[in-house]
C-alpha cells in the first residue's frame, strides 16, 4: 500500500495512505485524546476531543476521520486545542452526575483518565443535575444514565459487533438518552441477546455487570477490536 | 409531449382567460386571513351579478405584502384591495363596475411594490400554483424543452457557472461548481435534492415559492438533474408547510401527467422522477447530511464532511443538494442566459434574492430585490421604517446562524460578502426588524434558546454547550451575571464556535456574538458587580 | 404540533390498519420510508403508541430501537395522546418580537398548563411552534388547525373559552 509522509507536531510521519490522522499519530507514538473513538467501531467524530489542527484547513478536523495526506502539517497539542480539550471534558462533568467517589468504574474510566489527562482541576460551569435513571431490570447487568456521555459505543457495538441494534439514541440534544428496543426497561428488551458487548464498549461506569460496587468495574474494550479482528481472519 | 404539443397547452389556456381577471391570493398568510372564504364569495358575487362571460377569478398564489392580507388585485386595470374581509366581495365586483367601493385600496405604485424585482416571484400572485396550464401559458417547461435538445449537461453546468448564481440556502456557494462536482463524482445512480426545509424562525420565502410556482422549483430540478446525470429526485419540505405540500404534490402528479417528469421526457431519453419527503420538525435538517440521515428514513443527525454529499450523498452515491430559491432560479437563467443573470446584482453576489421582512416594520412580507440593495433601502423605502416612530435599531438576518446589524450600518449593502464583514450571514433570507423596544440580550437568549432545543445531541460542544450559554444568558438578563460570566459566556462562545461538528453548533453563537459586537453596553449595563469578582479579578 | 389536513376522508378505527399498510406497502416496506410511515401513522391514530411503534418495526424490519429513536428525535411526532384540542402559540422570530411571548404566557396563567402539556381531563393541549412561516402575519396562533394571524391575548382567551364550552367531552 502506497506511504504518505506527513509530519505530526513537527515530527516526520510515515502512514498508509486511507490511514486517519489518529492512527498515524498512534503508530508514532503520539498520543490523541479520544473519547467516542472505540477500535473495531466505525467512527462518528461526536466527541471533538480528537480535534487537531491541520496547516491549511482554517477548522479544527477530527483526527479519528481524517485520512492523512502527502506532506500534511498536523498539530495535535496547540494551547487553544488543549483549552478546548479541557472545556470540553469540563461540559461533560457538568452535563451529569459523575462524581468518581461513588462509581463502579473509578480507576478503570476512560473519562476519569481524560480529566487527569488535559488538567481538569475544577469545573467552571453549571452542574446540570439532571434526573436520570439507574435501570437493573436486566438479570446480568445494569446501566446508571447518570454516568453516560451518549458517545454511542454502546449503540455501536451492539450493532456493529453483536447485529442486534438493541441499543439506540433517544430524544434529542440535552434529553437524548440511550435506551434498549422501543424504550422499555433494559430487562424487558427482548432483542437483547445479553452478550455484553455493550458493556466492553463503555468507557465509564454507565454499563456495568451487577453486583460490582466502588472501582470494582473491570473490562477490557480493547476485546471489542480483538473480536472484530477475529471475525476477519476466519477463513 | 413535444414543443408544439406544448404550444398548444399555452394557446388554449389564453384563449379561455377572460378579459377581466380578479386574483385572489390564496397563500397560507392570506388563508389565516379567511381568503379562501373570500375567493368563493368572489366568485359568487361575479355569477350573481352576470358577468361569468367577461369576468373571472382566479386563486393564486404570494404577492408579497403579506401584512396586509388578503390580497385582491384586478387585472387589467391594476386595481388592489388589502385586508379585505369575504363578506366585501360584492363590493369589489361591483367596483369593476365602476361603482363606489369602500374597500381599503393598495398603492401598486408603492415602493414595495416599483423597488422590487421579480425573477424567481415573477409568477407569485399572478398565476393559479395548481394549474400547469398557466405556467405553462406563462412560457413553463420551455427551458426544459430547450436544454433536452440544444444543450450538452456540461452547457448546462457553464451556463449555471458563468450566471455567477450562489448558493441561496445561506451559505453563498457557487452553484455552477457544485454541480460540476456531481457531474464528475462516479457513480451508478445519483440524486437531486431540494431543500425545503427551511428552519429559520422569521423566514417563509420557499414556502411562498412552493406555494405560488412549484412548477418552477421542479422544472429547475429537471434541468439540474439532466446536467448532473441524475434521475431520481427528492423534495424535502417542512412539515410545518402543509399547503406547499399539497400543491407540490398536484404539479408533480399533473407534471408527470403529461410527459414532463418520469420517463423520456420531452421525447428524449432523460428520465427524471421526482418524490416528497416530509419532514418532521427539526431544525438541523437544513443541515446537508442530517437532511440526507433524514430521507434515509434515521435520526437527523449531521456526520463531519467531508466526503461531501456531491461525492458521497444519499445512500452513498453523488448527491446534488440546493435550496428552493436556487432551483427556481435555474428557469429564468436558462431562458435569459447567464450574461443577463450575471448582470444584475453585484461583483460577487449577482442576481437576486427574496427576503422575508419581518418584525417591527410597518410593511411586512415577501420582497425580491438586486443583490447589494443597501439594509437602509430595505426597511425605510421598501419597509415603510417602523409602524410607530420607534425608531429602528437593528436588522437580525440569517436567523439562529445570523447576527444583528446596528441601524449605523445600514448602508451596508445586501450582499454574500458584506453582510459577513458586518458579522452576520446572508442566510436564507430572514430579515427581522427590531426596535428600541426590543432587548438586544433577549434576542441572543431567544435564539440560544432556539439552538439548544434545536440541537441534535451528538457532539459534546453543541450539546452541553449551548445549554451553558443559555444559562448565562439567562443570568445576564436576570441582572444576577457578573463580568467572570460574561467572559466566560465569551470564551464558550469560542468553544463551541470552533469545535462543534456541524453548522448549527458552529454558528450557534453568531447571535450572541454580533449582539456583543455592536450592542455591549445593553450586556454590561445588566451586570452585577459582584464584590467577591471584582476583588479577584482586578488590580 | 399536527395541522396537517387528513388526506383521507375520516378513517375509521377498522380501516385505520388498512390505510397504514397501504402506505407501507406504496413505500415496498422500505425502511428508509420510516419517517412518512410515522407521519401516516400519527396522521390516523394521534399519537405512536409503544404497539404502533413495534408493529411498524416488524413491519419494515427495523430494530424497534431504531423507531423509537427516530420517533423521539423529531417535534412532531408524539408518543403520548395529545388533547381534544390544540392551541398551537408560534414562537417564532417574527411573532416573538411581536409579543409571542405575552401571548403564551396569558394562555398558560388562563388554562393552567405549562406549554407542551395536556389538561388532565385530555380537553386541551398548549403547545409551542417553531415558526409557521406566516411571520406577515405575527403573532401567529393555531387553534384546532386554522391560523390566526394577528393574535392577541384578549382575543384568544375569548375563543379558547368559547372553544372548552362549546364542545362537550368526547366520551
Amino acid at each position: 500500500m502506497a506511504a504518505r509522509t506527513l509530519t505530526i507536531d513537527g515530527r516526520l510521519v510515515s502512514a498508509r495512505a486511507g490511514e486517519s490522522i489518529l492512527e498515524a499519530a498512534r503508530d508514532a507514538g503520539i498520543h490523541i485524546p479520544t473519547l467516542c473513538y472505540l477500535d473495531g467501531l466505525s467512527e462518528v467524530g461526536a466527541c471533538r476531543l480528537c480535534l487537531v489542527e491541520v496547516a491549511g484547513s482554517n477548522r479544527l478536523l477530527p483526527a479519528c476521520l481524517t485520512p492523512v495526506s502527502e506532506g500534511m502539517e498536523v498539530q495535535t497539542a496547540t494551547e487553544r486545542l488543549r483549552e478546548h480539550r479541557r472545556a470540553i471534558v469540563e461540559l461533560l462533568f457538568a452535563e451529569r452526575n459523575h462524581v468518581c467517589a461513588v462509581c463502579v468504574a473509578s480507576g478503570n474510566c476512560e473519562l476519569q483518565n481524560l480529566a487527569i489527562q488535559v488538567g481538569m482541576t475544577h469545573v467552571r460551569y453549571d452542574y446540570l443535575n439532571p434526573v436520570c435513571a439507574v435501570d437493573i431490570s436486566h438479570p446480568q447487568f445494569g446501566i446508571d444514565h447518570n454516568r453516560c456521555v451518549l458517545c454511542a459505543r454502546c449503540v455501536r457495538a451492539c450493532d456493529e459487533v453483536e447485529g442486534v441494534h438493541t441499543w439506540d439514541v433517544a430524544g434529542r440534544g440535552i434529553h437524548a438518552r440511550v435506551i434498549t428496543d422501543l424504550g422499555v426497561p433494559w430487562g424487558q428488551a427482548e432483542t437483547c441477546t445479553s452478550c455484553g458487548k455493550c458493556l466492553l464498549a463503555c468507557p465509564t461506569g454507565a454499563i456495568f455487570r451487577r453486583g460490582t460496587s466502588v472501582a470494582e468495574l473491570e473490562r477490557d474494550p480493547k476485546r471489542i477490536a480483538q473480536i472484530v479482528a477475529a471475525r476477519q481472519e476466519r477463513w | 409531449m413535444d414543443l408544439a404539443e406544448l404550444h398548444a397547452i399555452a394557446e388554449r389556456e389564453r384563449a379561455r382567460r377572460k378579459a377581466v381577471r380578479v386574483l385572489c391570493c390564496t397563500s397560507s398568510g392570506c388563508q389565516a386571513s379567511r381568503s379562501l372564504e373570500l375567493f368563493h364569495q368572489l366568485e359568487a358575487a361575479v355569477t350573481a351579478t352576470g358577468q361569468d362571460e367577461a369576468v373571472e377569478v382566479a386563486s393564486v398564489g404570494c404577492m408579497g405584502f403579506c401584512g396586509q392580507g388578503p390580497m385582491v388585485r384586478v387585472e387589467p386595470a391594476n386595481l388592489l384591495f388589502e385586508r379585505v374581509r369575504p363578506e366585501q366581495a360584492p363590493e369589489i365586483i361591483a367596483a369593476l363596475a365602476g361603482q363606489p367601493c369602500s374597500v381599503e385600496r393598495g398603492d401598486p405604485n408603492h415602493p414595495f411594490f416599483t423597488r422590487q424585482m421579480h425573477v424567481v416571484r415573477r409568477n407569485g400572485g399572478i398565476i393559479d400554483p395548481e394549474r400547469i396550464e398557466e405556467y405553462i401559458a406563462a412560457g413553463g417547461y420551455e427551458a426544459l424543452y430547450r436544454v433536452l435538445h440544444d444543450f450538452s449537461p456540461a452547457e448546462v453546468i457553464q451556463e449555471i457557472t458563468r450566471s455567477g448564481l450562489r448558493g441561496r440556502g445561506g451559505a453563498g456557494y457557487p452553484t455552477g461548481l457544485k454541480w460540476a462536482t456531481v457531474a464528475k463524482s462516479p457513480g451508478e445512480r445519483k440524486f437531486v435534492v431540494c431543500n425545503g426545509d427551511e428552519g429559520d424562525p422569521g423566514a417563509f420565502m420557499d414556502r411562498s415559492i412552493l406555494e405560488s410556482d412549484p412548477h418552477l422549483v421542479l422544472e429547475g430540478m429537471a434541468i439540474a438533474a439532466y446536467a448532473v446525470g441524475a434521475h431520481e429526485g427528492y423534495i424535502f419540505v417542512r412539515g410545518e408547510y402543509p399547503l406547499a405540500i399539497q400543491r407540490l404534490n398536484r404539479a408533480i402528479n399533473q407534471a408527470r401527467k403529461l410527459g414532463l417528469l418520469g420517463s423520456q421526457i420531452f421525447e428524449t431519453a432523460f428520465d427524471f422522477k421526482v418524490e416528497i419527503r416530509v419532514g418532521a420538525g427539526a431544525f438541523v435538517c437544513g443541515e446537508e447530511t442530517a437532511l440526507i440521515a433524514s430521507i434515509e428514513g434515521r435520526r437527523g443527525q449531521p456526520r463531519p464532511r467531508p466526503p461531501y454529499p456531491a461525492e458521497k450523498g444519499l445512500w452513498g452515491f453523488p448527491t446534488l443538494i440546493n435550496n428552493v430559491e436556487t432551483f427556481a432560479n435555474i428557469v429564468p437563467i436558462i431562458e435569459n442566459g447567464a450574461d443577463w443573470y450575471a448582470a444584475i446584482g453585484t461583483e460577487k453576489s449577482k442576481g437576486t434574492k427574496v427576503f422575508a421582512l419581518t418584525g417591527k416594520v410597518r410593511n411586512t412580507g415577501l420582497i425580491e430585490v438586486p443583490m447589494g440593495m443597501t439594509l437602509r433601502e430595505i426597511v425605510e423605502d421598501l419597509g415603510g421604517g417602523s409602524p410607530d416612530g420607534t425608531p429602528v435599531k437593528a436588522v437580525q438576518t440569517g436567523g439562529p446562524s445570523g447576527g444583528c446589524i446596528p441601524a449605523r450600518l445600514f448602508d451596508t449593502p445586501v450582499d454574500y460578502e458584506s453582510l459577513a464583514a458586518a458579522g452576520s450571514i446572508m442566510g436564507s433570507g430572514g430579515m427581522v426588524v427590531m426596535d428600541d423596544h426590543t432587548s438586544m440580550v433577549e434576542i441572543a437568549r431567544f435564539y440560544m434558546a432556539f439552538c439548544m432545543d434545536e440541537s441534535c445531541g451528538k457532539c459534546v460542544p453543541c450539546r452541553v454547550g449551548t445549554v451553558q450559554m443559555h444559562r448565562l444568558l439567562s443570568k445576564i438578563a436576570a441582572g444576577q451575571a457578573t463580568p467572570v460570566d460574561l467572559e466566560q459566556l465569551e470564551q464558550l462562545c469560542r468553544l463551541v464556535r470552533e469545535t462543534s461538528l456541524c453548522g448549527l453548533g458552529q454558528s450557534a453563537p453568531n447571535p450572541v456574538l454580533s449582539t456583543l459586537r455592536y450592542f455591549r453596553e445593553e450586556y454590561e449595563a445588566l451586570l452585577r458587580e459582584d464584590a467577591a469578582a471584582s476583588a479577584n479579578g482586578k488590580p | 404540533m399536527s395541522n396537517r389536513a387528513p388526506a383521507d376522508p375520516a378513517p375509521t378505527a377498522d380501516n385505520r390498519q388498512k390505510l397504514l399498510e397501504a402506505t407501507m406497502r406504496r413505500h415496498q416496506y422500505r425502511p428508509d420510508a420510516l419517517i412518512e410511515v410515522l407521519h401516516k401513522a400519527q396522521e390516523l391514530y394521534g399519537h405512536l403508541s409503544p404497539q404502533l411503534l413495534a408493529s411498524i418495526a416488524r413491519s419494515l424490519h427495523l430494530p424497534p430501537s431504531r423507531v423509537y429513536g427516530v420517533a423521539t428525535f423529531y417535534h412532531f411526532f408524539s408518543l403520548a395522546p395529545q388533547g381534544e384540542h390544540t392551541c398551537t402559540v408560534c414562537l417564532g422570530t417574527a411573532c416573538y418580537v411581536k409579543g409571542a411571548m405575552e401571548i403564551l404566557t396569558a394562555l398558560e396563567a388562563e388554562t393552567g398548563l405549562k406549554a407542551g402539556h395536556t389538561s388532565p381531563d385530555g380537553r386541551l393541549s398548549l403547545l409551542t411552534a417553531r415558526c409557521l412561516g406566516a411571520c406577515g402575519i405575527a403573532p401567529a396562533v393555531v387553534l384546532d388547525g386554522v391560523v390566526i394571524g394577528h393574535a392577541d391575548a384578549e382575543t384568544l382567551r375569548a375563543r379558547l373559552h368559547a372553544l372548552l364550552e362549546a364542545t362537550p367531552v368526547a366520551s
